[in-house]
């Protein structure tokens, strides 16, 4: 099973170098094998998984934080399995076609064989740790495929709003599963859910609660975080296909689902998915109205879908969460045709608005069969599986506690609006006539309409035989929430109420479809209203944090040296003058300075001279020497007290300090006096006031007694532990070796940093 | 800055020196000295020959650009780092080998381990010094 999570990446790792040969061969079909071999794997454990068995894979990986890769395949993970490797092997197939000859197609591939290893990861890791990690690689190469257009600004940037959102839920991700983590006392999936009553009696439970729902929210793009998803329609149609239908936005349901166990019976945890379910879809569903990009419309009915998935969880009975498991293979089906069938009529006309299109029947008739086909399954006209959704969704509302009527009220209205992009989508773009625009118009590839088509045959075929599919329908319901006796899946359920309503949706939603036109009126009357969205919000949130670091930056970061130092410098004399001058209380007696001997007078004495000197000066180099003398005169007060290697080191050093200074300044221009006095006097009276707040604490560090521990101990173990007799040496190379290896990279680093530097600048004026 | 008797001078001051910086570099396990200050002393020598007879004379001598002393160096002192653990032993424990050798004394990973800092200290200098001279 680890094979499976982790081939994803090492087929994007190897298109790194075979890239170019499966471009120039045109042989990218053959990468569908990929996800082909995924899902027969997957489907040759059916068996098991119909049986209730649950495929466990130890496999440690950082016991010491209990951080293992473990991964176990139940009911659950094998739905949303069978989906990413499912749906991804026709994405796989459509995208050889649809980017053909594209110039970065391997590195999409790269990309989307990346994407969906992680979303597998994800639904097949056993450690909240791990699960996690998968859970922003997804977020990481949606990123990536969001913005696969990246010569576009607006691609660019709706993936990097995309990135931000799922991002930020993966902090709140993090944060609910290290709770959990600390309720429970481990971080494996299995453990916890066996136990629930850990989590829930834990005093972090309502927090852990409303973690988990905001990071399943942002993922699932429920509102107000919603925006991300419609603005991920930049991406290449396939990545819209499968993030949407399928993957990306259906993590935050699996974790959901997976979860629901542990939070079942809490108040908390069922208002907040009703309540945000409930606005997502109503406000996603009545939006749907005002778009008249085909992609457009598949977003916001993405988000009502995703909506009343969510709606369906939080409502939290047997039926509501059967209905769930219906729904999402439903979604998936005809959201990904949709997708599709969207995708093909852009890359053969060039245009995806509603009020261009028309008449496409006579150029691609089987396209427009299978568009019709899918509206139907999207619609839950029977006798496909989306009839028998719709049923238990109406089911679910029609027969929960509270409310019936307003929760039935909501699933009706919402449908309906479903029902209506269904069609929008899936037909209209076919029917009526044939603008002369549309004239020259082909018939798509066969790799690209073949997709489509299997989908909704499949949503066809299973709503007549729903028997095919029940059982792994309701082997996560059983396992996961340990309902007894399933509903059986039928197309039937008698005349009933649950039938008037249904009858009830398609009416409306026909009469809807036929009598609302999609026009650029509807879409002005919208963007009216963007003022208030969150995305405006979010826009205006980000301007004024740009703002405001623009200003801070400016106002330290001006450019001159002399200013950065005199801030870092004032900075510390106002920290460390604070408690200086308030602990500070020096007893002159004990310093000894009778004690000094003549030539530390002398040094003292050369040393100030070279410093005022300095100061003075007029000439560059001139102060560049008396500079070095200042640092040759500390190497000889090393020297005085006892620390040989120091004092050579600071020789050394200094004796290269003043080439490097002597070489720099050799190029620069006459020396100038650019700084005010005024200004030359501030600076001096900080440096004063500086050194004599380092003096007085070196003074106050001599007056507590010396700790000799430390020295003490690598003075006695230098030779017996290390063999050798110079304890600096023995410190630096053996003691703390470490420290050396990570000093002398950072060394080369800063000495390449150097070399580029220098380097590319000349390069770049040589070139003009 | 190329003066005759900086020339004279230098031809013989740049193998006394780089002598000089070899012994500071093997020494330091017992004296003052270490791989530290022997690629400083080093780097200096090489400086010195480049005030004396010019950097592209320098250059052409070392026949290869310094830079490249800087992965050599840090792939000696990272394999002395790691040694340890084709015998079972945590990372950077000491080892050593048994007996002297004659002038060097005895030979383990921490001298190794100098030798790498010595030459990604000599590296290091001498790239950013040749590479700012050789700036306009």
């Amino acid at each position: 099973m680890l094979i499976v999570v982790l081939i994803g990446f090492l087929l994007s790792a190897l298109l790194l170098f075979t890239g170019n040969f499966f471009k120039e061969k045109k042989l990218s079909t053959l990468l569908t094998i990929l996800p082909l071999g995924i899902l027969i794997y997957l489907l040759s454990f059916g068996q098991k998984i119909a049986q209730g068995e649950v495929i466990y894979l130890h496999y440690e990986w950082i016991p010491a934080f209990d951080v293992s890769l473990n991964f176990r395949l139940d009911g659950l993970s094998f739905l949303f399995g069978l989906l990413i490797s499912g749906i991804g092997t026709l994405v796989f197939f459509y995208t050889s076609s649809y980017l053909k000859g594209h110039h970065f197609l391997d590195r999409f591939y790269s990309y989307l064989s990346m994407f969906m290893a992680a979303m597998l990861g994800l639904v097949l890791s056993d450690n909240l740790i791990t699960m996690f990690i998968f859970w922003e690689l997804t977020s990481i190469t949606s990123f990536f495929l969001i913005g696969f257009n990246n010569e576009s600004q607006s691609s660019r940037k709706s993936a990097l709003v995309a990135l931000g959102i799922t991002g930020l839920g993966g902090f709140f991700l993090l944060a609910g599963a290290v709770l959990i983590g600390e309720s429970a006392g481990t971080y494996s999936i299995s453990q916890i859910l066996s136990d629930p009553e850990a989590v829930r009696s834990g005093s972090y439970f309502s927090l852990i609660c409303i973690f988990m729902t905001l990071a399943a929210f942002t993922k699932s793009a429920q509102f107000p975080f919603h925006f991300w998803l419609p603005g991920a329609m930049q991406a290449p149609t396939p990545v819209s296909t499968y993030l949407h239908s399928a993957t990306m936005v259906k993590a935050g349901v699996y974790l959901l689902f997976r979860f629901s166990p542990v939070f079942e019976g809490s108040h908390l945890w069922h208002e907040l998915l009703l309540i945000f379910g409930a606005v997502t879809m109503i406000y996603s569903a009545y939006h749907i109205i005002f778009r008249i990009d085909l992609k457009s419309i598949l977003a916001y009915s993405t988000i009502a879908a995703l909506g009343i998935l969510v709606f369906l969880i939080g409502i939290g009975t047997k039926m509501a969460i059967t209905a769930a498991a219906v729904f999402i293979v439903v979604h998936a089906l005809y959201k990904a045709s949709l997708f599709l069938i969207a995708g093909i009529i852009d890359h053969e006309t060039g245009t995806r608005d509603i009020t261009r299109l028309s008449g496409l029947r006579h150029k691609m008739m089987p396209i427009f069969i299978t568009g019709v086909i899918a509206a139907a399954i999207s619609g839950g006209i029977p006798p496909t599986l989306g009839f028998i959704g719709k049923e238990l969704i109406y089911e679910s509302t029609y027969h929960f506690t509270e409310s019936v009527v307003f929760l039935t009220f909501l699933a009706i209205f919402t449908k309906i609006l479903l029902f209506y992009a269904g069609f929008v989508v899936g037909m209209k773009p076919f029917t009526g006539k044939l603008p002369a625009a549309l004239s020259e118009v082909h018939k798509p590839d066969i790799k690209m309409s073949l997709p489509p088509a299997i989908m909704v045959i499949l949503g066809l075929v299973l709503g007549i035989f729903p028997g095919f599919i029940e059982d792994f329908i309701s082997a996560p319901i059983t396992q996961t929430f340990g309902f007894t006796d399933v509903e059986h899946l039928k197309i039937w359920h008698g005349f009933s109420e649950i039938l008037v309503f249904s009858m009830v949706t398609i009416l409306i939603g026909t009469i809807m479809y036929l009598t609302l036109k999609p026009n650029y009126k509807l879409k002005g009357f919208i963007s009216k209203l963007e003022v208030i969205s969150p995305l405006q919000l979010m826009n205006d949130l980000n301007q004024g944090f740009e703002k405001i670091s623009g200003w801070w930056t400016n106002l330290f970061q001006n450019g001159y040296l002399r200013h950065y130092v005199a801030t870092c410098v004032l900075f510390m004399v106002i920290s460390i003058g604070y408690v200086v001058v308030f602990n500070f209380n020096l007893d002159l007696a004990d310093q000894a300075f009778h004690q000094l001997t003549f030539h530390e007078v002398a040094i003292i004495v050369i040393m100030l001279g070279a410093v005022i000197f300095t100061v003075v000066t007029r000439s560059r180099l001139a102060a560049v020497v008396a500079m070095g003398i200042v640092g040759f005169s500390f190497s000889l007060i090393f020297l005085f007290y006892g620390a040989p290697d120091l004092a050579m080191t600071q020789f050394s050093v200094d004796t290269l300090t003043v080439i490097l200074f002597v070489l720099v300044l050799y190029k620069l221009p006459k020396y100038l006096k650019l700084t005010k006095n005024v200004l030359r006097l501030e600076h001096g009276i900080l440096s004063l006031t500086f050194g004599t707040l380092v003096s007085m604490i070196i003074l106050m560090v001599l007056q507590q007694p010396v700790q000799k521990e430390v020295s003490e101990y690598y003075g006695d173990n230098a030779y017996l532990l290390a063999k050798g007799k110079n304890v600096v040496n023995v410190i630096l190379v053996d003691f703390r070796g470490i420290d050396t290896l990570i000093e002398v990279s950072v060394l080369t680093v800063a000495s390449l940093g150097v070399f580029g530097l220098i380097k590319l600048r000349i390069r770049s004026r040589d070139k003009k | 800055m190329q003066t005759t008797i900086l020339k004279a001078a230098s031809n013989f001051l740049l193998p006394v020196l780089l002598l000089f910086s070899i012994f500071i570099l093997l020494r330091g396990h017992y004296l003052p000295g270490g791989g530290f200050i022997g690629g400083l002393i080093a780097s200096s020598a090489f400086v010195l020959d480049a005030f004396a007879n010019g950097l592209v004379y320098t250059k052409s001598m070392l026949r290869f650009h310094p830079g490249f002393l800087m992965p050599l160096g840090l792939t000696f002192s990272f394999l002395a780092a790691i040694s340890p653990f084709f015998v079972g032993k945590p990372l950077m424990h000491a080892l050593w080998m048994k007996g002297h050798i004659p002038v060097i004394g005895k030979l383990g990973t921490p001298l190794i381990f100098d030798i790498g800092v010595y030459l990604v200290v000599i590296g290091a200098a001498l790239t950013i010094i040749f590479t700012i001279s050789e700036s306009r």
